[in-house]
């Protein structure tokens, strides 16, 4: 056993080169070969790769793909987030559960099968969803659960799970996939075809200066959300000192309510990575990472297959469309199940093969990223539209959209509307108009850009979808009149404090007690001095977290209290007597009776 | 103008913060000018007489008498203060609070190293109070007013702030008071 394990681990990192920095492909390589990284397999890997036991143990205890126990050889993966819970996922849980007979973080007593619960997935659109393995279940019911359930007792195969593929790439031979696209509505830019190698010839038709010129002009800005322009990256980028430059693409896709990185990444892969090599003829880089989160892990032979077919066009690879001296070539990391590592310095962290820790800033990344090499990171969508822009020039794609949004955007639309799904809009589009197109016009409120981005009332349906109104990174997700939003940002809140880091204090401990205030508040324990209590909390997370995440987890109280502040005062009430209401001496005497087998004298 | 009338009391505690109370040595004189105590270890008046301007409220609340004291102290005072660090925030005493209740009576009076319990009972006569599941700070029980923090705060934290609030003049603290290692 030990014997075959040593051997096992020695191969594989090997494989990888005894290279520390790809300590995230080992990991994950012994996981899925000996379906966990005991102790035991930490030791062997710190030996290869010649590191200490702790670096190793930090990476395998951050993210939640990876384990130290064993866990059943097939891992059914519920996905929990709101939208999910919305189309039914607690009947599914429910179900799982009684054929399973275990319960959630459990595996059954053969070791066939574990059930774990999973932070969004990128399957809103076709709700409620699961990852059997690497394998994608969607639309599931109770019945469908449990047929599942009876099935995976039979062949234990995962792949037999999917009946019908899915449209489009979803069918293709490498992915047989039953996710659908869901394709509502295809815009110029990211989602039409591209004539393969049209935009790269006329990128190397120019000076790398000249291609920033033109992405600059088209004003580009990134598609994550954050609406830096892309162009100034570049320069940035171009500009550092140092020999060696990175491209990293962010296809992380982990926000609540995203997925049309899932689409692009089925249906316009070339798109993408025609992007990222221009890009790499832009800044002078001939390395690009694809760094793509586990939960896609479906895609990873197909994209692998896109770039090995560009290398064999001689797109990608040396020389590059015969231009002597540019070479660029692209690997995939895969990531191991953490929405943390979207953010780009932790993106950069995990790639090095380090926990995902989000890195001080500055340094920027354009001044020191990937080992500590001038790097740019750009999103999925960014790199699509760099893609069009070389081929149809800055000037078609600046008039497109509003003034300071050049372009279209990829929404991924999901929740209480009739038409979930991705659709490709011009920027400037008003929210009214988007909730129109995807059946929702009943919607009593609509959380814009994920759960760190803003939940917008009815009065505001009139608000536009762009970078200086309401900015999105493409979720969108809709919630009708029957939806008890505060549950919802509750929903939010757990998700925050699931995936904090845990570096820094004001996000690990800021955002549980804002939960525990919260909740205070739904038990109906809570007063109006909560409120402000809130608020002046929520900034304070704001203002002290290290990252993006914590900067951004108390948006969803804090645009709560201010667009629908009427939904928190029905709860609260003012306390008589300088009582604190949240204090229950019943329930705080309840072991004592039971220990004592005696009655409070005082109350 | 009538003395403003003062009560304190000790909940969960270790009576340190009276202790530093009394420290203020001769100035013990000058607030006896200032105030009257009502309710008080000091003065071991039981029970409220009057209606007071300020409650004293050392330690935490660890059982159900202390919940009754501290409502009864927010009821007859106009401002309470949480002095001392298991007031404010539990103290010592919560370092119980991850352990069930049952466990830490089991290790107190059965299964310590240094036990001596041939009986094996654990003490439940009707007149100890019933512990709380946990130890509560003052301001997770009633409203607080203000917080003096250190363990315990110093004779002079104690006498500036006392003296501030009942002159009526802003509390400024200088970092000596208000620093701790």
């Amino acid at each position: 056993m030990s014997k075959s394990l040593e051997a096992d681990v020695k191969k594989i990192c090997k494989a990888c080169g005894n290279d520390r920095t790809r300590m995230m492909d080992i990991v994950r390589s012994v996981q899925e070969q000996c379906g966990c990284v005991s102790g035991e397999a930490m030791d062997l890997i710190a030996r290869e790769v010649s590191c200490h036991r702790v670096e190793v143990e930090s990476v395998v205890s951050f993210y939640a793909f990876l384990s130290t126990r064993p866990k059943g050889k097939v891992v059914i993966r519920l996905c929990d987030d709101v939208i999910d819970e919305m189309k039914g996922s607690d009947q599914v849980a429910a179900a799982l559960k009684t054929e399973l007979g275990i319960d959630f973080g459990e595996t059954t007593a053969d070791g066939a099968i574990t059930l774990e619960h999973t932070p969004c997935i990128g399957m809103c659109d076709q709700a409620p969803a699961a990852m059997v393995n690497d394998e994608v279940v969607t639309y599931l019911s109770g019945d469908a659960a449990r047929s599942m359930v009876r099935s995976l007792r039979e062949h234990m195969d995962p792949k037999k799970l999917v009946g019908r593929f899915g449209d489009g790439n979803n069918g293709h031979d490498l992915v047989r996939s039953m996710v659908h696209n869901n394709i509502r509505q295809s815009g110029e830019v990211v989602l039409a075809p591209l004539a393969e190698g049209a935009a790269l010839k006329n990128a190397l038709a120019m000076s790398p200066a000249e291609v920033i010129r033109d992405v600059k002009t088209a004003r580009l800005r990134g598609r994550g959300g954050a609406g830096f322009p892309t162009g100034m990256k570049w320069e940035f980028t171009r500009n550092a000192p140092g020999t060696q430059r990175y491209v990293l693409c962010n296809a992380d896709e982990g926000e609540p309510g995203t997925f049309k990185d899932r689409v692009i990444l089925t249906e316009r892969p070339d798109v993408l990575i025609e992007g990222m090599t221009i890009a790499g003829y832009a800044i002078g880089s001939d390395t690009g990472v694809l760094y793509l989160r586990a939960e896609y892990a479906y895609l990873r032979s197909f994209l692998e297959q896109a770039l090995h077919d560009r290398r064999n066009k001689g797109l990608l690879g040396k020389d590059i469309c015969g231009k002597k001296g540019f070479n660029f070539d692209i690997r995939i990391q895969m990531g191991a199940g953490a929405y943390i590592c979207g953010e780009e310095t932790s993106l950069i962290s995990s790639v090095e093969g380090l926990r995902g820790d989000p890195k001080n800033r500055p340094p920027f990344p354009a001044q020191k990223g990937l080992h500590q090499c001038p790097t740019t990171v750009n999103n999925v969508e960014t790199f699509c539209c760099v893609s069009r822009i070389l081929e149809k020039g800055p000037g078609w794609f600046a008039q497109m959209g509003s003034k300071g949004s050049p372009g279209t955007k990829v929404l991924s639309i999901s929740g209480d509307c009739h038409r979930p799904g991705v659709y490709e809009v011009p920027f400037g589009i008003k929210l009214s108009d988007v909730l129109k197109l995807c059946g929702a016009e009943d919607a009593a409120a609509v959380q814009v850009g994920g759960p760190s981005g803003t939940m917008v009332s009815p009065a505001e349906f009139g608000r536009t979808i762009c970078y200086d109104d309401l900015a999105t990174g493409g979720s969108v997700m809709v919630f009708g009149p029957k939806r008890n939003l505060l549950k919802v940002v509750r929903k939010f809140l757990e998700f925050f404090i699931e995936e904090s880091c845990g570096y820094c204090t004001p996000c690990r401990v800021g955002n549980v007690l804002l939960l525990e205030r919260l909740n205070r508040i739904l038990d109906g324990r809570g007063e109006p001095s909560d409120l402000p209590y809130l608020e002046r909390l929520g900034q304070t997370i704001k203002t002290a977290a290290r990252c993006g995440l914590g900067q951004t987890s108390p948006n969803p109280v804090l645009t709560t209290l201010k667009s629908f502040r009427s939904a928190y005062e029905s709860l609260v009430k003012e306390a008589p007597d300088g009582l604190q209401p949240s204090f229950d001496i019943g329930a705080a005497l309840g072991d004592a009776k039971t220990i004592t087998g005696r009655e409070s004298v005082h109350f | 103008m009538a003395k403003a009338k003062v009560a304190t009391t000790s909940l969960c505690g270790c009576f340190g913060c009276h202790m530093s109370l009394l420290d203020i040595d001769d100035r013990i004189l000058k607030l006896v000018e200032l105030v009257d105590f009502n309710k008080s270890p000091i003065n071991d008046i039981k029970e409220f007489t009057e209606r007071c301007t300020v409650g004293l409220i050392e330690g935490g609340c660890c059982n159900e008498e202390n919940v009754r004291v501290l409502r009864d102290f927010r009821k007859h005072c106009d401002i309470l203060i949480s002095v001392g660090d298991c007031a404010t925030m539990g103290g010592i005493p919560a370092m119980r609070n991850t352990i069930p209740l049952k466990e830490c009576l089991d290790e107190a009076y059965l299964n310590g190293p240094t036990v001596h319990n041939p009986s094996g009972q654990i003490p439940n006569d009707p007149e100890i109070p019933l512990l709380l599941n946990r130890v509560y700070p003052c301001h997770e029980v009633v409203k607080i007013d203000y917080h003096l923090p250190g363990c315990p705060p110093s004779a002079d934290t104690l006498w500036e702030a006392l003296v501030a609030l009942l002159t009526d003049k802003p509390v400024a603290l200088p970092y000596e008071l208000i620093k701790y290692d």
